[in-house]
């Protein structure tokens, strides 16, 4: 079986849909969230990477080069965020985080 | 010159007097206030009695620029001819007369009284700037001035909710009538392109075949603006319909009574019929509505004159009644008659006006005349100074009344339309009730058994000097001056004497039409005013118990009577009561559902629905996220589909 660019899309799809389901069917953990949001985000690298490969086109990869780096940053402040909260309240569970409740 | 004397010392007296009262006090304000009129009266008469024998002639004196204002231009200026100067005459001599009687009369005052003085003086400057006026504005001017004393002397005693009352009462009612008058003037100066006199009784004949569309109508504009003008001097006259506060002004001090509500202010509406004598010839609807209704009046308050009791209201409602029969002349074309009225009435009215304040004044304030009776010899000089002033009221043969009164009801007669021959009717039924009023007054007052209450009766005195001088000189001009004048104001020299200050059509001038009346029917209002004498003296000396009879067996009539026709009821039924519902409908449906309760509901709608829309931001980030995402499948789908 030849893998083509259709099986990388479909790895891509299931791990966005695995992400997004992971940010709001998760009713613990707050780190869990940030974690999903990864997900999404290596999905969305997958792509890039795919149709780079697949068209020749370098663009993409370094398009998925930057990704990575806001992405990290993204987990460098999510996770101080998290800490300071969990600091300042005792728990990082996602049903305790409301306090924009209207 | 003269004339500019007497209408600006008034003004003077009234600065002077208060805004010197408080520092100088009672005493300098009267001295100053009277010098003034003294000044104003002689030079008013001298200045008349010139212009009457032709030393001086008519013409005006500019004052002052008043408004400039593109084409339209109103300036200060006195207009001054016959009927001016002697209106001004008449106003400053009894204003003269009634300041120095109010130093007598106001002398029981507790506070102080050189408001009185300033108010009275400057009631005067008004009505000499209305009568000398020389265009419409600048009488409108003194209309209101005059209007304005009224109401501030009406309501002098303002400690008294019923002074208070009547003269708010007094102010609006003369407003009703004012914003006719104001329609008038707005009428005359679109049609006429000017306010001043002149140059609109010289364009007045051009102006008598143009008519205003109106609903399908065409109405003559003359006749409209002639009955806009007479809807105000209703009001200012307390002719029928707008004369319900006349009598209750009666609340004001007496002096103003005799000179403000019988003398001149009330007459300020025939002068004004008089002054636009010129375009009231062109407007013959307009003069048989003054005619109709100035015979009605005349005869509609003399019998509630009737029935009275308190000793003011029956001269106010005599007053209200003689103003319509100087109305009646007017209506006529007869204008020279109704100012002779006006002058003569000016004279014995206030006569009998500073009499009742006497009687008053002696009776320690008590006006009912059910608690008189038998003063006679108490107030001697009072009594004959009442008797001079009814004499003259009555019409009774060589007193003023007989003089103008008269001529008012002959050229009613011979002036051949229904109308007048109307209020010929009315005005002869009105001269016999006027006099059986006026014996009935003189009676129970001063004759008969004593029904004064023991403590009023201990201090019962006449009146100082300083009150039955005034009297005296009004009861020597009630006596003498329709005798003296009456050649001059409506006998052979009319045409010279009134030059073009009163204006007539064409044709038999109804003062040559009043020649053809001869014999027997000449002397009708007299025999008619000894007939009221007689029944008077029936009623309240012979047979005493004749009015109560009367009054038990026609109780629906003497109600009708004493109640004033039920007018005062029925404008508080309709008007006052009709105010307030609208103002009360107006405040619940207009101001407090609609003007607040629009803002207020929205107020209230933004409230609720944002406190409906906050709960959904619930604070749990998995919702966010999930409506973040199908918030991104909504989008993308309409991508989709609508690309």
């Amino acid at each position: 079986m030849v893998v083509g660019l259709g099986h990388y899309l479909a790895v891509s799809a299931i791990l966005l849909v695995l992400g997004v389901f992971g940010i709001f069917l998760n009713r613990k953990n707050v780190i869990i969230i940030m974690m999903s949001i990864e997900l999404i985000l290596l999905a969305v690298n997958l792509n890039l990477v795919a149709f780079s490969a697949a068209l020749g086109d370098m663009v993409g990869q370094v398009f998925a080069m930057f990704v990575l780096t806001v992405a990290a940053a993204e987990a460098a402040i999510g996770l101080a965020i998290v800490v300071v909260y969990s600091r300042n309240r005792g728990s990082i569970e996602v049903e305790d985080v409301t306090l924009m409740k209207g | 010159m003269l004339t500019v004397i007497a209408v600006f010392f008034p003004l003077l007296g009234a600065a002077a007097a208060g805004l010197l009262g408080y520092p100088a006090g009672d005493r300098t304000s009267q001295v100053v206030s009277i010098l003034c009129m003294i000044v104003a009266s002689l030079a008013g008469v001298t200045a008349a009695v010139l212009l009457g024998v032709g030393v001086t002639h008519p013409g005006t004196i500019p004052i002052a620029t008043w408004i400039s204002a593109g084409t339209f231009k109103v300036s200060w200026a006195l207009r001054i001819d016959t009927l001016s100067a002697v209106m001004v005459a008449m106003v400053t001599t009894v204003s003269m007369l009634i300041h120095v009687y109010s130093v007598g009369y106001m002398a029981h005052e507790e506070r102080p009284c050189w408001r009185f003085f300033s108010y009275i003086s400057l009631f005067s400057f008004s009505m000499l700037m209305l009568v000398t006026a020389n265009n419409i504005l600048q009488l409108f001017f003194g209309w209101e001035g005059v209007g304005l004393m009224s109401y501030l002397l009406i309501g002098y005693w303002y400690y008294k909710p019923s002074a208070n009352a009547a003269a708010i009462k007094a102010f609006v009612v003369n407003r009703v009538a004012d914003l006719f008058f104001t329609v008038g003037i707005a009428l005359l100066f679109f049609q006429f392109r000017t306010l001043s006199l002149s140059a609109i009784f010289a364009a007045v004949p051009e102006h008598a075949a143009t008519e205003y569309e109106l609903f399908g109508s065409s109405l003559p504009v003359l006749d409209v603006i002639g009955v806009l003008l007479f809807i105000g001097a209703m009001g200012k006259s307390a002719q029928l319909f707008l004369h319900t506060w006349l009598p209750d002004a009666m609340e004001g001090p007496t002096p103003i009574s005799a000179l403000i509500h019988a003398a001149t202010m009330v007459t300020a509406g025939v002068f004004l019929m008089a002054r636009m004598s010129p375009l009231l010839e062109y407007a013959p609807v307009a003069l048989g509505l003054v005619a109709f209704i100035g015979g009605s009046t005349s005869f509609f308050a003399a019998t509630i004159a009737c029935v009275q009791f308190d000793i003011k209201r029956v001269i106010a409602y005599s007053t209200c009644s003689q103003l319509g029969y100087m109305f009646i002349g007017a209506g006529v074309s007869a204008f020279q008659t109704s100012i002779f009225h006006l002058l003569t009435h000016a004279f014995f009215k206030s006569l009998l006006f500073l009499g009742a304040g006497s009687v008053i004044h002696a009776m320690s304030d008590e006006q009912d005349m059910r608690r008189m009776g038998g003063l006679w010899r108490k107030v001697p000089i009072t009594y004959a100074m009442m008797w001079v002033g009814f004499l003259a009221l009555a019409g009774i043969p060589f007193f003023d009344g007989f003089y103008s009164k008269d001529a008012i009801l002959e050229a009613a007669l011979s002036t051949p339309t229904g109308i007048a021959f109307y209020a010929y009717v009315t005005g002869v039924v009105g001269a016999y009730l006027t006099a059986f009023y006026s014996w009935r007054v003189l009676f129970m007052t001063f004759h008969g058994i004593s029904r004064v209450e023991p403590h009023v009766q201990e201090h019962v005195h006449e009146s100082p000097a300083i009150m039955t001088v005034p009297m005296i000189l009004l009861a020597i001009g009630a006596t003498v001056i329709g005798f003296a004048l009456h050649n001059v104001f409506i006998g052979p020299d009319w045409r010279s004497f009134w030059g073009t200050s009163l204006f007539t059509l064409p044709g038999i001038h109804p003062l040559a039409r009043m020649e053809s009346i001869h014999g027997a029917v000449k002397w009708v209002p007299t025999m008619v005013a000894f007939a009221g004498l007689g029944t008077a003296y029936v009623f309240y000396i012979l047979r005493p118990g004749i009015p109560a009879w009367l009054a038990e067996h026609f109780r629906p009539v003497y109600l009708f009577l004493v109640n004033k026709w039920y007018f005062d009821e029925i404008y508080d039924a309709v008007f006052v009561r009709g105010a307030f519902r609208l103002a009360r409908l107006l405040w619940q449906v207009g101001d407090v559902t609609v003007i607040d309760g629009v803002p207020n509901g929205i107020a209230v709608l933004a409230t609720d629905s944002s406190a409906e829309v906050v709960k959904l931001q619930t604070g749990s980030l998995a919702q966010y996220a999930f409506a973040m995402v199908i918030g991104v499948v909504v989008l993308i789908a309409v991508f989709l589909l609508f690309r």
